[in-house]
């Protein structure tokens, strides 16, 4: 009997012994639901790059890759679920995919050490470490992404704006509103009149938004959508026959899916994005063998090279560096949470970096440090080319607006710091 | 004539076609209610998965290819054919006729009898075990809907106003379809209702079960019959909806516009949902038009509710609604 209880608690143990010394990543995804369409390519190129270093490098670092998933469905409840039941078990980092679960999870990650990456889109102001020890959001935010929308529309016109007006159609809830008070103060800077269309979820009608702009003409329209509200307004914006080359997208309304339902005729229509598109890297070739074709592929092997696809391997890519630089830093492999954050607010991303990963071009250089978690706030515009059936980057990355953006950030993170009692950090 | 006028008659227009699209989605509620007192929460469920099958259909897209695919191995996804969009919609018909034989065998003629807060559970069950089917069946992508349906502004109706007002108005070419179907669809349920053995049977089945067994009258028949038209006016929905948006699952939210409708037409009136959709579709537009700029917009997912809320005041049973009276 006590050999039988032996044997079973070194079995046990056993079992256990290498999950202790996994890198546990969860991918807290959406393949169910209105906005599954979104959620899958993401899901699948963050989860395919994981796969693709267990596979191919044996994990990181030596240590194989335990990636976890929990299926959110977009719902901000869910979501917390998911955070909840999987934290345990030093989980490394936390990409929530969702302004909603993002808000939900900022205090409970930081009240349980536990890092959260949420690349370009949650809080926007968590860009200051000072204050967000816990929050990441590089390499660029929504602030960074209502500046570069303006910057391309002052290179298109010779840097004059003055006597220009831009509309704003944006979902009418948190994530919608982030780039309002960014515009506004871009707009007393610039001299272009601003007029705000909120759009209520899901979005699906939006008829009177769209009759406003062609009775009042604006010369750019800016859109702050995600889902059925960006196929629509693609799709309005056809009807009006609004010229396509002023009508410019945040990163989240410009994928391939948004463009689908307008088809041909949403040619040239311009989205803002921090990371380079398509399929042409060597990281490509080795997920495709390594991933695609072993039969290891986290969905159907069919979205690889597009826009959220491109999107989660990036992300998965940033993650796996953080360890790394966690990793070197602390001399060790199996990796604590509390040291991921610490690879996270060290990590460094150069062209030399990307292009030994098998990512030459991809994505802009940045730097995270402990004041500043947002990176470098670089950002680009891509165009929709419909005989191709893809978007192209079409400008180089531009800087955004830090001289305003900084102020913005350290507005709204010191208010935050003052009602929830924080002590500042990084002196 | 003032510009804020004619702006204002440009937004009544739209809001006229904007309520036959709420319409389209009410009358399926209106069908099943009427003649089985369900309220059907599936009903913007079915708009989709009608919607997604007809897609498959006519992209020669393999049902269920991604478990087909998990378990043996394969790699395949379609068929290599196109299907006519008549074929195709003919073909979804004969799929949604099986799904509402299906519903009524295998959910609701176990619960006959039973309190309506049982039955309306029951579509709620019904209507997440089909979002999942749907997605199992087609893959969640969206999916561009073509069934040669026109959009885009109407040319002629742009010229003549802008050669009586100075201002040409901007009406949507899928807008007018959709109006010219849902007026005929109208019709021919009314008079089905009226004039046929099979739509006064339907009646019959909707003032009393019991009187209408008594007489012979099928009630499982009856029950396949409703969720059949049910499902083809969810059909002609999802059509409508899906080439707007292309076909994706937040189609199925657009029940959440019918239910204002429903509320101020009445839940057993074929017109009542017209009446009630133009109302609420001229109602919420013209108060984003006048009101909206005032309070910041998007006022009109809140303002419909309000203007179904104030007509239930002085008509609980809604304009065209049967006022039930249950007596001691």
């Amino acid at each position: 009997m006590k050999q039988k209880l032996l044997t079973a608690v070194t079995a046990a143990v056993m079992a256990a012994g290498p999950a202790l010394a996994e890198l546990k990543i969860v991918d807290t995804s959406y393949r169910t639901g209105p906005y599954a369409a979104n959620g899958i390519p993401f899901s699948d190129g963050y989860q395919d790059y994981f796969t693709l270093l267990n596979e191919r490098d044996g994990g990181i670092g030596g240590e194989m890759i335990n990636l976890v998933e929990c299926e959110t469905g977009y719902n901000t409840e869910k979501g917390v679920e998911c955070y909840e039941g999987t934290k345990g078990d030093d989980s490394l980092v936390y990409q929530p995919l969702s302004t909603g679960i993002t808000y939900q999870l900022i205090p409970k990650a930081s009240a349980d050490g536990i890092p959260l990456h949420t690349m370009g889109y949650g809080r926007t102001s968590a860009k200051n470490g000072s204050v967000f020890k816990w929050v990441f959001n590089y390499p660029a935010n929504y602030w960074d992404g209502a500046s570069h929308a303006v910057t391309h529309i002052l290179n298109q016109n010779d840097g004059d704006i003055g006597d220009k007006t831009i509309a704003l159609v944006y979902h009418n809830s948190a994530y919608g509103k982030e780039p309002i008070r960014t515009l506004e103060k871009l707009s007393e800077k610039h001299g272009y009149d601003l007029t705000l269309l909120p759009v209520d979820h899901p979005g699906q009608e939006q008829k009177s938004q769209w009759l406003q702009i062609r009775r009042e003409k604006p010369d750019y329209v800016i859109m702050w959508g995600w889902g059925v509200m960006n196929q629509v307004a693609i799709q309005e914006a056809v009807n009006i026959r609004f010229p396509m080359e002023n009508f410019i997208g945040i990163w989240w309304s410009g994928s391939e899916n948004d463009v689908k339902a307008a088809g041909e005729r949403a040619d040239g229509y311009k989205a803002l994005t921090f990371h380079n598109l398509g399929r042409d890297y060597p990281v490509y070739d080795d997920i495709q063998e390594y991933v695609v074709d072993a039969g290891l592929a986290a969905g159907a092997g069919d979205q690889i090279g597009s826009v959220l696809y491109n999107r989660g391997m990036y992300a998965a890519m940033l993650a796996a560096e953080a360890v790394k630089t966690a990793q070197e830093m602390h001399g060790v492999a199996a990796i604590t949470p509390e040291q991921m954050r610490d690879g996270m607010e060290n990590l460094e991303i150069t062209e030399e970096k990307m292009a030994a990963i098998g990512l030459p071009n991809f994505g802009p250089e940045f730097t995270v440090t402990c004041e500043n978690h947002g990176g470098n706030g670089l950002g680009a515009v891509s165009q929709w080319d419909a005989e191709a059936g893809k978007f192209e980057l079409i400008t180089d990355y531009y800087q955004s607006d830090q001289e305003i953006i900084q102020e913005l950030v350290k507005e709204d993170s010191m208010s935050f710091a003052e009602e929830n009692d924080i002590e500042l950090r990084c002196d | 004539m003032p510009e804020q006028l004619i702006w204002g008659m440009e937004v009544f227009l739209n809001g006229l076609m904007a309520g036959v699209l709420y319409a389209l989605v009410a009358l399926g509620f209106v069908l099943i209610f009427k003649a089985s007192g369900i309220f059907n929460f599936s009903q913007g469920v079915m708009a989709l998965f009608a919607a997604l099958t007809l897609v498959g259909i006519m992209e020669g897209q393999v049902p269920f290819s991604h478990l087909i695919n998990a378990a043996f191995g394969t790699e395949i996804h379609h068929f290599g054919w196109h299907v006519p969009a008549v074929a195709a919609i003919l073909l979804t018909m004969v799929v949604m006729v099986a799904l509402a034989w299906l519903v009524n065998q295998l959910i609701f003629r176990h619960l006959v009898n039973q309190e309506p807060i049982i039955l309306f559970m029951a579509t709620i069950g019904l209507a997440y075990f089909l979002e999942g089917f749907g997605d199992i069946m087609w893959g969640a992508d969206i999916k561009k809907l073509d069934v040669g349906l026109p959009q885009g502004i109407n040319s002629t109706i742009d010229e003549v106003t802008y050669n009586i007002f100075g201002y040409g108005f901007f009406i949507d070419n899928l807008d007018l379809w959709a109006t010219a179907v849902a007026a005929l669809l109208v019709i021919a349920l009314v008079i089905f209702a009226q004039y046929t053995k099979q739509g006064r049977a339907m009646r019959a089945v909707a003032d009393d079960h019991q009187a209408a067994l008594s007489v012979g009258i099928s009630l499982n028949f009856i029950w396949v019959m409703v969720w059949s038209l049910a499902g083809f006016v969810a059909l002609v929905a999802g059509i409508m909806w899906g080439t707007k948006s292309g076909v994706q699952f937040s189609l199925s939210l657009i029940a959440l516009k019918a239910l204002p409708v429903l509320m101020l037409g009445g839940f057993t009136s074929i017109p009542g949902a017209i009446v009630g959709g133009l109302i609420i579709g001229v109602g919420e537009k013209l108060f984003e038009f006048i009101i909206g700029p005032m309070v910041g917009g998007a006022t009109e997912n809140w303002f419909a509710y309000v203007l179904a809320l104030i007509f239930l005041v002085f008509r609980p049973q809604g304009l065209f609604g049967e006022k039930i009276i249950e007596r001691v």
